[in-house]
């Protein structure tokens, strides 16, 4: 029996854990030592070249860029994400059953369903100037005065790209978060009503202390997918990454230095970069879920 | 009850309870959402089944006459059905095989003391918060060294891999909740560990599976980084790769008609089968967060 045990977990763990170290774990550690070298991808060619890489990012306008548009994306898109869905899932949620209730969260989560490719394929043929969606639809409804090149405008080009990223992500937090007020005892409702509160106070004393939890999962969440963006950006923008780094982000810098211009070692600079700031942003999530924690006790 | 509903409200006297007046704007904020998530959707349905010309001049109004030769067009000559087969087989492959070893890693590590048995588990979960990125260069070489580059094999093992540690993270927990009873008559009728593995505690954690398996699913299908990096070759493009090609390349040939319908042709199927299990899906796509 014994033998049969060892025999029995040597053969569960040991494929998937040579897997993973030689696909995951060894590309992660060779990452922090080729951050510190000046590799071209020329075998035996990478020279040690210490913190350089990262002083030089320092100085690199477009991944600056890249930088800012993350930051912006990293603020945005989780706030408006989660009022939107919060605000939705309370409604069909909400003290009242809503007829539909059930057929709107199956169309809100179509887009979960879409890969980002389909979506910024999608999304730049609505966004196109003379034809698409958008434009057409504003001619139509006669305010031509907005119309825009809303992919080519500096200004605009990232707000474009974040409305889709935001489109895209409601409908999963609708979900996530009709489930969580589901979980709330209905007496407790009722008693708001009973004391005469209002949907906003009910919704500010009842469910959102209540959904506090999935909201932060969702923060969490929501960052992450805030400090990628690469997809989209790589398939809908000019450039891609334009115009004029408008929408640049580093994930998008970091695949362009690797593999057009094989600058291997800068850009896994630029991944230890990126790595870091999703770690603080762990860290200040674990921080702020315990501080509410105690106060809960 | 519909009758009731629409009434016109009675004006009974100023002390009336405020609850019973109907309040327009959640449904009103709920058909808009509806409208703006499913109006995109649609118009790409429509525009598949229109020419050219109805897609540059008209683009709000409905194909004069389907043109399905759209649809034959972008799955042969824009080669979608080809990218579709190469997506089934990798993504076939690799759920497979992630299922497999997930499970496996996960039973081991939630049922044996061993020592290393939290080493084993740290290693493989803590792999799940380092972004991609940060691995994707030395990725990069490590499967040209193995000569995996641009071929099946090697996307199924790197898919494998980087899907195996949430698996394992998931089904961890699920199979710590298992009943033991089961298990240990199994094992008094001198079944061996790998009989107990395979033909109890599996079916017993099949919700768990199912759940896990539609997240791992949907992740793999969407996948664009991995292959953008390790797989090169046109003719091994999955879906996603050869869409996006597609959007460059019939950008230049204007071939709007193809495009929509290739988008489409790469829509339909998932949201068809989401239609079909959605309470499933929902619920697998969400319990990982939750949890």
């Amino acid at each position: 029996m014994k033998h049969g045990r060892w025999r029995f977990l040597l053969a569960a763990l040991v494929p998937a854990l040579v897997l993973h170290v030689v696909f995951v774990l060894s590309p992660y550690a060779q990452a922090f030592y080729l951050s510190l070298t000046d590799w071209t991808g020329v075998a035996g060619e990478a020279h040690f070249v210490g913190t350089d890489n990262f002083a030089r990012l320092g100085g690199d306008s477009l991944f600056l860029d890249a930088v800012r548009n993350n930051a912006v994306m990293l603020v945005v898109v989780p706030v408006v994400t989660i009022a939107i869905a919060l605000f939705l899932a309370s409604m069909l949620n909400g003290r009242r059953p809503v007829r539909g209730a059930s057929a709107y969260q199956i169309v809100y989560f179509f887009p979960q369903m879409l890969s980002l490719v389909i979506i910024g394929v999608l999304w730049a043929f609505v966004y196109s100037p003379n034809n698409g969606l958008l434009n057409s639809g504003l001619r139509a409804a006669g305010l031509s005065s907005l119309t825009q090149s809303w992919l080519g405008e500096p200004s605009w080009a990232l707000i474009a790209v974040m409305a889709v990223v935001i489109w895209s992500s409601v409908g999963f937090y609708v979900v996530l978060f009709s489930a969580a007020i589901d979980g709330i005892p209905r007496e407790l409702f009722e008693a708001a009503t009973l004391d005469g509160a209002g949907r906003w106070a009910t919704f500010r004393g009842v469910t959102l202390p209540l959904v506090r939890e999935s909201v932060q999962v969702a923060f969490v969440y929501l960052g992450i997918v805030a400090l990628d963006g690469f997809v989209l950006v790589q398939v809908m923008t000019v450039g891609p990454g334009g115009p004029d780094g408008a929408t640049e982000v580093v994930g998008l810098s970091l695949y362009r230095t690797a593999f057009t211009y094989g600058k291997f070692g800068y850009a896994t600079a630029m991944g230890v970069a990126l790595f870091f700031a999703t770690l603080t942003l762990a860290v200040f999530a674990l921080r702020w879920g315990r501080r509410n924690q105690v106060e809960m006790a | 009850m519909t009758a009731l509903m629409q009434r016109p409200p009675v004006r009974v006297s100023d002390a009336a309870p405020p609850v019973s007046r109907p309040n327009p704007l959640p449904h009103l904020a709920m058909l808009a959402w509806a409208v703006v998530t499913a109006l995109p959707l649609i118009w790409a349905v429509m525009s598949s089944l229109k020419t050219d010309e109805e897609i540059l001049n008209h683009p709000w109004s409905p194909p004069a006459s389907p043109q399905f030769e759209n649809w034959a067009r972008a799955w042969t000559t824009a080669s979608i059905g080809r990218y579709f087969f190469n997506s089934l087989i990798v993504v076939g492959g690799a759920l497979l095989l992630t299922m497999l070893l997930g499970s496996l890693v996960a039973y081991a590590v939630a049922r044996y003391q061993f020592r290393g048995n939290r080493l084993v588990y740290y290693t493989f979960v803590a792999a799940m918060f380092f972004p991609v990125f940060l691995a994707l260069v030395p990725l990069f070489f490590v499967v040209r060294q193995l000569g995996l580059l641009g071929t099946y094999p090697g996307l199924i093992l790197v898919y494998t891999a980087y899907a195996v540690p949430f698996t394992v993270f998931f089904l961890h927990s699920f199979f710590r909740t298992l009943p033991t009873e089961v298990a240990e008559a199994a094992f008094l009728d001198g079944c061996s560990h790998g009989a107990v593995f395979f033909r109890v505690m599996l079916p017993l954690a099949r919700p768990g599976l199912v759940a896990v398996g539609v997240f791992n699913f949907l992740g793999l299908w969407n996948q664009y980084l991995l292959p953008l990096v390790l797989n090169p070759d046109p003719d091994r493009y999955v879906l996603a790769q050869g869409l996006a090609a597609l959007s460059v390349s019939q950008g230049y040939d204007s071939d709007w008609s193809g495009l929509f319908a290739g988008l489409t042709i790469a829509m339909l199927p998932v949201l068809v089968a989401y239609v079909a299990f959605q309470r499933h899906i929902r619920a697998g796509m969400t319990a990982g967060a939750v949890r």
